[in-house]
């Protein structure tokens, strides 16, 4: 398909009451009401809050639907292959598996991106920001309230070499809209001496990656910031809880840059509870290829997920190739 | 004024914590703190601490002078704690192979033109450009770590600083 293609988005009229619109993919069908999204698909149903809903709904079409798989909770979710993406319920949980209710279907990426957006779209209301940590922002709930289309279209930045090198990904200030939030207030703001002979002032770069992170208008959204060539230094800041549960098709790395994250560990394809990792600042650790991963930050805090984004690891790891954990000792 | 606490790390404070297991094997998240391995590293020991196929982070006790290092890629360094000059410079002649992965140790510094310099505080990322050399200098003990690609001065003892129980 090419970019220009038009892709289809069946929805319905606005409900009478709610006022929100019904969707439907496939054989899955959406609604929602003022607390919940109901999921219906040929096998069984599935009932989520609405604000765990987009607020995950929100990472998957920021991130592209990301590396590997995003589970919105225990049921619902989407894989990623690339250019096409799974969309499922019940494919990863042990109980749904067992009892025949697993169900999944398999799109154009381009294609469900553009329900994804819809949905996102008709269903995020005047004042609610997913992308926000709940102190910051106000709730999902309710009836059909109008729109938030300037906070769900944030595009996710990502530098081609370094943020603040001339002509790259510049660093934030007040004046671009980007505060610093209430909850780094006490991050210093100072710069670099970067003394430049002439000649070299593509080469000669430095930036303050605490004070840029300290000014990130979302929480749970890596952005790239640095790039040796597949190697992707993705820094965020996260406050509250990441909204899904990240499974991984390679192995990720996270440091913890301030403060502290626990991350609730399980098997990937089971849902097994495998681990409990307490990350406090200057720890790191990998998360293997076989799991997946929820994180919680009692406090807004800096985290760099490291990323390799070599297109060949999952068939790697898929065919057994290599392995799902970075470093044998 | 906020009341708000942002903790970060330090050679001097620093908290660790850790992996509790259910059911796996603690080894497989390759958990360390990187204060933990700058303390326990002799100065301008490149430490990996992160490693994703040939891609590595070490950690750098950064302490006095360094040797220079020259590299073929680009590498970013980050200060974790202290305060680091980065001197940087271009080789009147390649040092490096372009087809090389990781830095390399040089014997003296090399002849070419200074470039610039930086001097990185708490959280200051440098660019350390493909294709020239660098030195680093701290006056007192400092924490860098480096994105980078493994190569002939990445130290792998992973045994000694991960947590395996």
């Amino acid at each position: 398909m090419s970019a220009q293609t038009a892709y289809k988005v069946d929805a319905t009229q606005p409900d009478n009451y709610y006022g929100y619109r019904s969707f439907k993919k496939g054989k899955f069908s959406f609604r929602r009401d003022e607390y919940f999204v109901h999921i219906d698909w040929p096998k069984g149903s599935h009932t989520l809050p609405a604000g765990d809903f987009l607020r995950a709904l929100q990472r998957d079409v920021a991130w592209n639907f990301f590396y590997g798989t995003v589970n919105f909770d225990s049921v619902f979710g989407t894989l990623n292959h690339y250019g096409t993406v799974d969309m499922f319920c019940g494919t990863f949980n042990d109980a749904y598996k067992a009892g025949g209710l697993d169900y999944m279907e398999t799109y154009n990426s381009d294609d469900l991106m553009t329900t994804f957006k819809a949905i996102l779209d008709d269903w995020t209301n005047a004042g609610y920001d997913p992308f926000a940590a709940p102190e910051e922002t106000k709730q999902a709930f309710g009836r059909k309230d109008g729109d938030n289309k300037k906070a769900i279209e944030r595009l996710r930045v990502t530098a081609n070499r370094m943020v603040g090198i001339p002509g790259d990904t510049p660093v934030r200030t007040d004046a671009m809209g980007y505060p610093v939030n209430r909850q780094f207030a006490d991050v210093e703001q100072d710069k670099p001496e970067v003394h430049v002979e002439p000649g070299f002032e593509k080469e000669v770069a430095a930036f303050n990656l605490f004070a840029y992170l300290s000014r990130s208008d979302v929480t749970w959204n890596p952005s790239v910031c640095s790039i040796v060539k597949e190697s992707l230094y993705c820094p965020t800041s996260e406050e509250f809880t990441l909204p899904v549960e990240h499974g991984n098709d390679r192995v990720e790395w996270f440091m913890q840059m301030s403060d502290e994250i626990v991350w609730v560990v399980k098997d990937k394809v089971t849902g097994r509870p495998r681990a409990r990792v307490t990350a406090k600042a200057g720890d790191i650790c990998a998360m293997p290829a076989d799991i997946r991963h929820q994180g919680f930050s009692p406090k807004r805090s800096m985290l760099l997920v490291w990323e390799n984004a070599s297109n060949s690891i999952p068939q790697l790891i898929n065919e057994g190739k290599a392995p799902v954990v970075p470093v044998k000792f | 004024m906020s009341d708000v606490k942002t903790v970060f790390g330090s050679l001097a404070n620093y908290q660790k914590g850790g992996v509790a297991i259910i059911d796996d094997d603690p080894k497989n998240y390759v958990f360390s703190n990187v204060f933990e391995v700058a303390t326990k590293s002799k100065p301008y020991e490149r430490v990996a601490v992160g490693k994703n196929f040939q891609y590595v982070i070490e950690c750098v006790r950064a302490e006095g002078t360094s040797p220079w290092f020259a590299c073929a890629h680009d590498e970013f360094a980050l200060v974790m704690d202290g305060k680091v000059e980065i001197r940087l410079l271009k080789p009147n002649e390649t040092l490096v192979p372009a087809e090389k992965e990781g830095a390399i140790r040089l014997a003296a510094e090399p002849k070419g033109k200074k470039m610039g310099r930086v001097v990185a505080g708490r959280g200051h990322m440098t660019l350390l450009p493909k294709g020239s050399a660098y030195q680093f200098h701290a006056d007192k003990a400092s924490v860098v770590t480096i994105q980078t690609i493994q190569g002939d001065v990445t130290i792998e003892r992973w045994a000694e600083i991960c947590q395996t129980k």
